[in-house]
């Protein structure tokens, strides 16, 4: 059994440390600043780079959380102070069935709302389909550690005389605000590598975007298109953004770790 | 039960067949109360009698609970409580916890000043003397004067339910309701906070709910003995220790039961 079991985890860590290994192998040789601050090169020319991506990326995810966060935390709220009914229930479980549903789906209900009706691909439906999928990630995180606040630091402030929509604002999400924040970031680590959902709506664009009503460039759909296409070249920069994406991912939830760890210390002394 | 300690003294709350309880069931049955103002007043009992339910009433922190459940009156001063604000209510009617429960974000100056700057209060020179004079009437200013921006959380056990004393007291109420204020201190601090208690009294309206009988003896002027739901005697804390009406109060005080 130990056996067994043994080499079931160790298959499972060797999977994860081929990947990370693989695609650092693959992907490192075409990584330059050139590569991180310049336009995709015109078909046939060498070089080229994904500044475009990368800054696309960031604004769709920054999009979404502007959407998501908000809609996300005072759901939460919600569910946490007032939710311990019928109306409740449902929107736990219509949340997390919500969670589970494949991300092509959200893409293609972002274009059958969005991009239908103004006829063509957009940013802002891209930001739209990734809050989609953000707000009942955040929504069921947060509700999660606005629940672990005590009832005695809530009913301390009650009692003072404070209006419980102040209580809940000023004493009640501070002290959960850590836990909040590390399911933000976790949030993001996770729709920023969602590709499906952006295929038709952000579309992506081999040039710096035209506002949020066209298309633009995302590192998800970079790969895609680079990876799909016939040319070496091309497939290189596709190992190099794939790179740059599990770098910022990777990075998103060792911070989220960080955030949680420090939390912990911090309420042991 | 129920009658008048000393007819000469102002009353601060009066209960008039007062129920209480959480959905189909009460904790507390049919309880007349009367307390004096300016006195310590001690609610004594075995765990689960309904001491901690009966003080949760008067500034209706009970009804926090979504299935609280109110039967009878409560008289503030004369008012119905059950016609105010709550909001408001609480501050007349301060509360101090069993475990001590400073706001684990903010610092001793913050919890100190939360009552009022959450409730409005801009103006810095006011904020910083309510938050001395509060210290200084908890007992807790010469300890913690050259640390007042260091987390709450980083004091003592007795040092943090001082700091809940000071913070009820700035927003100047007239009645604290301490709910076993000394029971998850060591003997030093309770001894801190009972001196303090007792100092209180000057100024203050105090409801004190302990299960700690030789407290109760050592600081209040009157004395209510409940048992599964019932006030059972209520009168000076002298007479209840010493020669009670009631044979249950005087088993519960000689040790024989609770």
């Amino acid at each position: 059994m130990f056996i067994l079991t043994g080499t079931c985890t160790l298959f499972s860590l060797l999977v994860l440390f081929y990947i990370l290994g693989y695609i650092t192998v693959k992907g490192m040789g075409a990584i330059s600043i050139q590569f991180l601050t310049n336009l995709p090169a015109p078909l046939g020319e060498k070089g080229g780079g994904i500044a475009n991506a990368i800054v696309g990326s960031m604004k769709l995810v920054g999009a979404a959380l502007l959407l998501a966060v908000p809609i996300g935390v005072l759901g939460a709220v919600y569910l946490a102070e007032y939710g311990n009914n019928r109306v409740g229930f449902w929107i736990r479980y219509s949340s997390d069935l919500l969670n589970g549903i494949p991300s092509i789906v959200v893409g293609i209900f972002a274009y059958s709302i969005l991009v239908l009706p103004m006829r063509h691909f957009s940013a802002i439906s891209g930001a739209v389909a990734l809050a989609i999928i953000m707000i009942p990630f955040v929504l069921r995180n947060a509700e999660e550690f606005i629940r672990l606040v005590p009832r005695d630091v809530r009913e301390g402030a009650l009692a003072l005389g404070i209006p419980q929509w102040k209580v809940i604002l000023r004493v009640v999400l501070p002290s959960a605000s850590r836990g909040i924040l590390t399911g933000v970031v976790l949030g993001v680590s996770r729709v920023a590598g969602e590709t499906a959902p952006l295929l038709f709506t952000a579309f992506g664009n081999r040039f710096w975007d035209d506002g949020w009503m066209n298309p633009i460039a995302t590192l998800p759909t970079a790969i895609f298109t680079y990876a799909i296409s016939p040319y070496p070249d091309w497939h290189e920069q596709a190992w190099a953004a794939a790179f740059v994406l599990l770098a910022v991912v990777l990075f998103g939830n060792i911070l989220a770790r960080t955030l949680l760890q420090s939390k912990h210390e911090g309420a042991s002394h | 039960m129920g009658k008048l300690p000393d007819e000469s003294l102002p009353l601060t709350i009066e209960t008039q067949n007062l129920g209480a309880g959480y959905g189909a069931g009460e904790v507390i049955h049919n309880v007349n109360l009367k307390v004096c103002a300016e006195r310590v007043t001690a609610i004594i009992g075995p765990s689960g009698c309904g001491k901690s339910t009966l003080i949760r009433c008067f500034n209706r922190m009970h009804e926090v609970h979504p299935a609280a459940t109110y039967s009878g009156r409560i008289m503030l001063e004369g008012q119905n409580i059950f016609a105010m604000d709550p909001v408001y209510l609480r501050r007349r009617v301060g509360m101090v916890f069993q475990r001590p429960n400073p706001f684990p974000t903010m610092t001793i100056f913050q919890n100190i000043s939360a009552g009022l700057t959450l409730n409005g209060e801009r103006n810095k020179s006011k904020i910083a003397k309510a938050v001395e004079i509060s210290l200084q009437r908890a007992a807790l200013w010469e300890e913690v004067k050259d640390k007042l921006h260091q987390p709450a959380v980083a004091l003592s056990g007795g040092q943090q339910q001082r700091l809940c004393i000071a913070r009820a007291l700035t927003v100047e109420p007239r009645t604290l309701l301490l709910d076993e204020p000394c029971s998850a201190l060591d003997p030093i601090a309770t001894a801190h906070i009972e001196e303090l208690i007792v100092d209180l009294k000057k100024e203050l309206t105090i409801v004190i709910v302990t299960h700690n009988m030789q407290q109760a003896a050592r600081i209040s002027d009157f004395t209510g003995f409940m048992l599964l739901g019932d006030m059972v005697e209520f009168g000076k804390t002298d007479k209840i220790f010493t020669n009670p009406d009631d044979t249950r109060t005087q088993d519960y005080i000689t040790g024989r039961f609770g």
